[in-house]
């Protein structure tokens, strides 16, 4: 064992020296305004993570809050080295076969200050790596909404490093990578929809159903223990998502701009379409319903966001508080399974939504290096971005379970009914969210 | 001695203890509980999940009082709380053996004043 920890520790000392040589000076193709942009926007996106963390914290049970911000936290950080480690250069790295980036980037080696025209021509380099691995953080932790409340941290631990490398990595490759086969295909995604949500809300699903139900389920549930906390959550993710659509523009301009414009429409229009269904259904609109709808609205721009118009956008966002909105509704109760705070509900079924609706609306006035979908005369995007659905849909939810399972097998994926019923935040940190006296 | 819980309507609070003051009793403990009676709670509902059972927040009071004031508290009890609906609440009256000053030990009725 420490033989492993020297020649690891070795490795990464050689690797960091090697990094050093190759920060050359930086080209002058690179732009101020663009970079200035992605930087912003990479910060942007690193506050999505703590705002969903809030968006789930909100959602639990008071003796879970702390396990559900420790998990998102944890993501944040395993992701990160994973991402310098070997996890950008599987995402990007040179093509091999289509399906997976080589070794070639992995220690951060080739990836300096010197722009990557391939991917961003006029940003540094490392800045696109540092863009994307904000994204390969917040991808496994919507995953967390699913097994909230009952995982064991230790497996949470590893299941989300297995994950990040065995699907994020290799999904990311399909779609983003040059030589990656979904890219080839001509397929749109313009900040994530399918390696993003489709690719979390499927094994989300897949966590759903390999862990259980939590004991109680579905009526012997507490209610969200604080719902200010899930609008403060929800609002912070609306916030990042400027970064995270707008930024995936990779320049200061126009492009930005319409990603932009189009994110904030389809999430109030999501909103406001989650409200009327409550309001018909229930009587009432509910908070966390219109917080519901806006991410989902959110969610479901995010593949669109580059390609379609603001009247576009209005649609899309309809469509996704409507078809989320069901999801939670009736097939959740239909089919029993106890996805604890809908990742599948509302970032699969609104990924879905989005990567098919930009198939329908995309239109080459927006985004010349786009297509034109449905509406604009060309039905042949949408079988394309159905297409990618699939694909990516099964592959992240079999793989999901395959791993999850393994998981299981090898060390238990769920604490013991006792540890459930007392609380992760207890049984898992020895910590307690709120203190009941001074 | 008697000690009296009054279980009443969060909002009432303020003329409750209002009532008290105008007949001297001064000293009452307050705690924020939830609970439910023939009133029963209004059935909350998340993402189209219904909540079934909910409960109400509702004011508890606790006080002790020598017996000639019983009768001005349940007065004033119900003078502060009463609104005429139906989750106005209740006043249990129960026996006090003991009440014992803890800075002094002075005990029985002196203490409780």
């Amino acid at each position: 064992m420490k033989r492993i920890l020297i020649a690891v520790i070795l490795v990464l000392l050689t690797a960091g020296t090697a990094f050093c040589g190759d920060t050359v000076t930086p080209s002058p193709k690179i732009d101020t305004g663009d970079t200035s942009w992605v930087l912003i926007s990479t910060a942007l996106v690193m506050l999505m993570t703590p705002g969903l963390a809030f968006f789930y914290g909100g959602l639990v049970r008071r003796k879970n809050m702390l396990s559900v911000l420790m998990q998102c936290l944890m993501v944040l950080c395993i992701v990160s080295l994973q991402w310098v480690l070997f996890g950008y250069s599987l995402s990007f790295g040179p093509d091999k076969g289509s399906f997976i980036g080589g070794l070639n980037w992995s220690f951060l080696r080739n990836v300096g200050l010197t722009p990557n025209a391939d991917y961003a021509a006029t940003i540094p380099h490392q800045l696109f790596m540092m863009f994307q691995l904000m994204f390969a953080v917040i991808t496994p932790a919507l995953i967390i909404g699913a097994f909230a409340e009952r995982m064991k941290f230790s497996a949470f631990c590893v299941f989300i490093l297995l994950w990040s490398t065995l699907v994020y990595d290799p999904v990311a490759h399909w779609v983003w990578g040059v030589g990656g086969f979904i890219r080839n295909w001509g397929a749109l995604d313009f900040a994530g929809g399918t390696v993003v949500h489709i690719n979390a809300g499927m094994t989300a699903l897949a966590a759903a159903l390999v862990l259980g139900r939590r004991q109680g389920f579905p009526n012997g549930m507490s209610p969200p223990h604080n719902l200010p906390f899930a609008v403060l959550g929800a609002s912070l993710l609306w916030f990042g998502w400027f970064g995270f659509n707008g930024g995936s523009a990779l320049s200061a301009g126009g492009l930005a701009c319409s990603a932009f414009t189009v994110t904030h429409i389809a999430a109030a229009a999501a909103g406001v379409a989650w409200a009327v269904l409550d309001w018909l259904k229930h009587k009432k609109p509910t908070t966390l319903g219109v917080i519901t709808g806006m991410v989902a609205g959110l969610v479901a721009i995010t593949p669109a966001s580059g390609f379609v118009t603001p009247m576009g956008a209005i649609w899309i966002g309809i469509g996704a508080g409507v078809f989320p909105w069901l999801a939670v509704t009736y097939i959740k109760n239909l089919l029993g399974y106890d996805d604890t705070l809908d990742a599948f509900g509302v970032h699969g079924i609104g990924g879905i939504w989005g990567a098919i609706a930009t198939g329908i609306w995309a239109t080459k006035a927006v985004n010349p290096a786009g297509a034109d979908g449905l509406l604009y005369g060309n039905p042949g995007l949408l079988w394309i971005q159905i297409k990618a659905v699939l694909v990516t849909a099964v592959y992240s939810f079999v793989v999901g379970i395959i791993l999850l399972k393994v998981v299981d097998v090898v060390m238990k994926l769920r604490v013991g009914e006792h540890d459930e019923r007392v609380g992760l935040d207890l049984t898992q940190h020895r910590e307690a969210a709120y203190t009941l006296i001074d | 001695m008697k000690y009296i819980i009054a279980v009443i309507q969060s909002d009432r609070l303020d003329e409750v203890l209002k009532r008290l003051e105008e007949k001297e009793i001064h000293l009452v403990t307050v705690s924020d509980v939830v609970g439910r009676g023939r009133q029963k709670g209004i059935a909350e509902v998340y993402r189209g999940h219904k909540e079934k059972g909910s409960l109400l927040r509702k004011i508890k009071l606790e006080i002790a009082v020598n017996d000639e004031f019983v009768e001005p508290t349940i007065k004033a009890v119900i003078d502060g709380a009463k609104t005429g609906q139906i989750g106005d609440g209740k006043i249990f009256v129960l026996d006090l053996p003991e009440c014992i000053r803890i800075r002094t030990g002075e005990r029985g009725s002196e203490a409780i004043g």
